[in-house]
């Protein structure tokens, strides 16, 4: 029979009540009295400099309190980039300043010029349109390459020129990785796009500042991933103020997907604003300000070759890669590119020789920054496709060439340096032939030609490094901050619990699974463990929620608190019986002196705890709390094989995804349900970067697809009902939960898969075409198929 | 969104009286209107909403067999009550938008518009359908004149619009992946002295007759009476969701289609 509590146990996820109720309550829904209201002056063009602002008029209109300009700020810090990448010649990465708003030029459309707080949004709004900007046009830096040739217009003109830093990785190994391309019996080269997403959480950003004077206090409300990193970065290194003076709030989010982890300009904006005018001061960002300034992802144009012995062994792999950072570096930027991919470029294969080239380039865009898997879907995507193209070239079976260069023992350290701990890549992909039916696709397919339709099949494996991530290691390699993470569990005097995370849970589930497994540790009922996450104020300093490493991470701070309760407990529970510590065994609840029949229950202690008449005061302190912080020693490496069929319409080219099958290896499994539906969201997501999803530029920095009216989101009848398995599991064995991480699996995993499959209908019905750009839409496979 | 005041006529007559305000405008069922008002597009004095008029709503058939749909009638009540009378329109009419969409949207607010990708100029063009206004009657052929364009004068209302049943049609609609607003649209009717066939969603100047594919399928109503027509990409529509030689293949794919699943 199922579990019902504890580890293992598909509970429904309490936060669901208020969330599909209409009882959530996120930033949008907190006022503060005499608040304010601010709109941003958005710059309509690309690149410009800026010649005046006059705001006279404006200032005037009713309900203005105030305006501010770049001007403002010239005493205020610049948006910190919390990663500095070295390039291939040990010079630090380009890093010019990204100011709150526009100083002297305006580099991206949708830069802030100037912001209006006003009583009323609408007095708001009207008066920013009552401001006179004179911006005297540029020329745009838009495609990468083209950015960087000589006389290409230069985004920040204090630099050389566009390149932000050309890294190489791993550098000694650039000869190894030439000499064996140069003796390999086959080498195939394939040119990709990994196309520019907007994030498009469905709650776009918020941020409310307040200020109180008599006690100096700022607080801002954010939808927020790591409410302590925007504390730590804002108050640090923009606004100065002290962290004990300076609380932030992200209270319920609805999603984020990457793009809440930044600290964006309108933050700052807010609680800068608030101390000046001693006015609470809120924004609320509409869709349309969402396409123009919430951080960008993807965006990389790569060559990448594979090199194979006559044998159909890997025996290198070689990547050129244009990344684009926008007009700023964003929080975490630098590092998507280089150590979120480039160290995943092994994958599940055991390529001797690797080098991977990464330029990063700024252009007049909107920043760039980590989206859902963040590096990772980058190098799978091209990695898979070119394995599949090379499979099309040799005449051989996709999945054998896969199994024969597998990486079957471990640990196994890459030639990209990380050391993968457990996997077991032949079981899932046995898995996946068995829960996709590869063995039926033939019938399908006839029965699709029947129906003048093309169908194809295209597998996927990925490998991705969660668990983010061991502090020593992110130190050397350009991070600014530490990643680990953080619990403190409070048992209350009746055996209640408030859990207080540094993670954060913005869709993921949290509310329900770490309570099972402080439920599972002590035996109790999950009902009895509540979490507290979001807020500075109450919770220790945490890294906050991403890289898929909350229960990693996050949840093994809570384990290592936890042990530290039950280790507290027993020593009371061990004065209570008047036994020794050491004969005292916690299970189902209750304490209990082995071999004898005493027990006493766990309400019992914690009562003991806060209302000491009988304890040993002289021995343990009273009460029953305890704090830790978990930094891991390694990555975790959660790997999967995926399988997607296609029907393709030859005569309009529409992509439909019949079936989609996803065999994943989590290691432990804390909620099979949440873990089942966080696979579901990504496998979405990434069918929608593979089919639909394209933020498009013009040659001048315009920004084409800045609505839903052009920028296609995956809707449910676009993709089908999933086979989902995690049952290969290979627990991670470097945490105290045996687990690897789930959020950004779907999502990697499954955008090479579509593609793969798109191929192959399509050679299927006898169309020339080795690759296709995403997202594969209608009319691009149709003109594939014209040749 | 920018003030204004809104007035709620519940007759033709005080709604033309009422548009006879400065900078008046008036308002069906917002589907594009009021997303131009929330980007600050627009800027009326005064809304004139003509959903409270029950003289313009409402579905029925008029002594010469023409279905008649009040210009206030939304999408879905045609969908529902023009299903017996013309199964073809009916189809078209529920399939704008999403639910949403259709319990708001009017027949009449759609034509007064004439979006470019919009569904009913199709059905309309194509069923040689007749646009009656608080003064007027107009034949579809005359009425649609280029993307956003009309025949309507200002402050006219659509009061109803009546369309000759066919013996057959059919609506088929390529949808554009993000807006789902129609890529290519094509509505082919069969009548006892001719077939039509309208476009939607792919021309520069809005819906138009497809005169070729009309002369062959009402030679012979197959869709292989088609073979070898085409309608050149140029005046097409080109954007990030299609050129304009890709709608073009479209119209002639679409068109195959609908003669096919005509009924």
């Amino acid at each position: 029979m199922p579990k019902d509590n504890g580890i293992g146990a598909s509970t429904k996820r309490r936060e669901d009540v208020r969330f599909l109720t209409g009882h959530g309550k996120y930033t949008d829904d907190i006022n503060v009295l005499h608040q304010t209201y601010v709109h941003f002056l958005r710059s309509d063009v690309a690149h410009g400099k800026i010649t005046s602002i006059d705001t006279a008029e404006a200032a005037k209109m009713p309900g203005v309190v105030r305006i501010f300009t770049g001007a403002d700020f010239e005493g205020v810090g610049g948006l910190p980039c919390g990663w500095q990448v070295t390039d291939r010649h040990g010079e630090p990465m380009k890093e010019p300043p990204h100011p709150v708003l526009a100083q002297g030029k305006v580099r991206h459309v949708g830069e802030p010029i100037a912001a209006v707080v006003a009583d009323t949004l609408a007095e708001a709004r009207d008066a920013a349109e009552a401001i006179m900007v004179e911006i005297e046009d540029l020329p745009a830096a838009v495609d990468m390459k083209a950015a960087l040739k000589d006389g290409a217009p230069k985004v920040h003109d204090e630099l050389s020129d566009n390149l932000c830093y050309d890294w190489g990785f791993v550098e000694e190994n650039k000869g190894a990785v030439e000499e064996a391309i140069k003796n390999a019996a086959h080498v195939t080269t394939l040119e990709l796009v990994n196309n520019r997403l907007v994030a498009n959480p469905m709650e776009p950003r918020v941020a409310l500042g307040d200020y109180n004077r008599s006690d100096d206090m700022s607080t801002l409300y954010t939808t927020s991933q790591n409410p302590h990193v925007i504390r730590l970065l804002m108050g640090a290194f923009v606004l100065g103020i002290p962290e004990h003076k300076l609380r932030v709030v992200a209270p319920d989010v609805g999603g984020g997907f990457g793009t809440k982890i930044f600290h964006y300009a309108e933050e700052a904006f807010c609680t800068f604003a608030a101390r000046q005018i001693k006015r609470p001061v809120k924004w609320t960002s509409t869709r349309s300000e969402a396409f123009m300034s919430d951080a960008h992802g993807r965006d990389h144009v790569t060559k990448i070759e594979l090199a194979l012995d006559k044998d159909n062994n890997f025996t290198a792999i070689r990547t050129e890669t244009y990344a684009n950072m926008g007009a700023y570096l964003s929080t975490f930027a630098p590092s998507v590119p280089t150590w979120l991919h480039g160290t995943l470029m092994a994958g599940n294969y055991k390529t001797p020789n690797i080098y991977v080239n990464v330029k990063a380039v700024f252009t007049n865009t909107v920043p760039v920054d980590a989206y859902r898997g963040a590096g990772r879907p980058e190098a799978t995507f091209q990695l898979e496709r070119v394995i599949d193209k090379a499979a099309r070239e040799l005449g051989v079976d996709p999945i054998a060439l896969r199994k024969q260069n597998f990486i079957t023992e471990f640990p196994y350290a890459t030639p990209v340096a990380v050391e993968y701990d457990t996997g077991d890549y032949m079981a899932t992909m046995a898995k996946l032939e068995e829960i996709a039916d590869v063995k039926g696709f033939a019938a399908r397919r006839a029965e699709s030609e029947k129906n003048g339709k093309l169908r194809g099949l295209g597998i996927n494996c990925y490998i991705e490094a969660c668990g983010i991530a061991p502090s020593n290691l992110v130190g050397q390699l350009g991070a600014r901050a530490g990643l680990y993470e953080s619990a403190t569990v409070r048992v209350n005097a009746t055996g209640t619990i408030s859990v207080m995370t540094g993670s954060h849970s913005h869709g993921q589930g949290h509310e329900t699974a770490f309570p099972q497994v402080v439920a599972e540790m002590l035996g109790i009922d999950e009902s009895m463990i509540d979490i507290v996450h979001g807020d500075t104020a109450n919770t220790p300093m945490g890294m906050g929620t991403y890289g898929s490493r909350s229960i990693a991470v996050g949840g093994s701070a809570m384990v290592r608190a936890t042990e530290k309760i039950i280790n507290k407990a027993k020593k009371i529970a061990a004065h209570l019986m008047e036994a020794s510590e050491a004969d005292i065994e916690l299970k189902d609840g209750a304490f209990s002196v082995a071999g004898t029949d005493k027990s006493v229950a766990w309400g019992d202690v914690t009562l003991a705890a806060y209302v000491p008449h009988n304890y040993p005061l002289e021995d343990i302190e009273p009460g029953l709390e305890e704090t830790a912080f978990y930094d891991p020693s390694n990555f975790t490496y959660p790997s999967g094989a995926y399988c997607c069929e296609v029907e393709v319409d030859p005569e309009t080219g529409k992509v439909t995804v019949e079936r989609f099958a996803a065999a994943d290896d989590f290691g432990n499994i804390i909620n099979p349900m949440i873990v089942s539906g966080q696979v579901h969201g990504g496998i979405a997501q990434g069918i929608g970067q593979a089919l639909l999803e394209n933020c498009a530029y013009d040659e001048n920095g315009q920004l084409l697809s800045a609505s839903y009216m052009d920028y296609a989101m995956p809707r449910a009848d676009d993709v089908p009902f999933y086979q989902v398995d995690h049952s290969c599991q290979t627990p991670c064995t470097h945490n105290p939960l045996g687990v690897k991480g789930c959020g950004e699996a779907g999502a990697i995993g499954s955008p090479p898969a579509v593609i793969n499959a798109v191929v192959d209908a399509l050679q299927s019905g006898g169309h020339k075409v080795t690759h296709i750009d995403m997202p594969a839409t209608p009319s691009r496979v149709w003109a594939a198929m014209q040749g | 969104m920018y003030a204004f005041d809104v007035e709620r006529p519940t007759s033709v007559a005080d709604a033309v009286a009422a548009l006879g305000k400065e900078e008046a405008q008036a308002l069906g069922g917002g589907q594009t209107l009021i997303p131009t008002l929330k980007q600050r597009l627009a800027m009326p004095s005064v809304l004139v909403s003509l959903t409270g008029i029950a003289e313009i709503q409402g579905v029925c058939k008029d002594d010469d067999g023409r279905v008649c749909i009040g210009g206030g009638t939304k999408h879905a009540v045609v969908a529902k009550e023009a299903a017996a009378h013309y199964p073809a329109l009916a189809e078209l009419a529920s399939h704008i938008g999403d639910p949403a969409v259709r319990n708001r949207g009017t027949i009449g607010g759609s034509l007064a518009n004439n979006d470019p990708s919009a569904c009913y100029p199709a059905a309309a063009l194509g069923s040689g359908a007749t646009i009656v206004t608080n003064t007027r009657e107009i034949a579809a052929d005359d009425y649609f004149q280029g993307m956003f364009t009309t025949a309507l004068d200002e402050g006219e209302i659509i009061t109803e619009v009546k369309f000759p049943v066919p013996e057959k049609a059919k609506y088929m609609k390529f949808e554009q992946p993000a807006s789902r607003f129609a890529l290519v649209g094509v509505f082919v009717a069969k009548y006892a002295d001719g077939v039509r066939v309208a476009v939607t969603g792919a021309s520069n100047d809005g819906v138009f007759r497809w005169s070729e594919a009309e002369a062959a399928l009402s030679k012979d109503f197959s869709a292989g009476a088609l073979d070898g027509l085409s309608v050149p990409g140029d005046g097409m529509i080109s954007d990030l969701h299609g050129s304009g030689d890709y709608r073009a293949h479209l119209v002639a794919v679409m068109t195959k289609r609908a003669v096919a699943a005509a009924h």
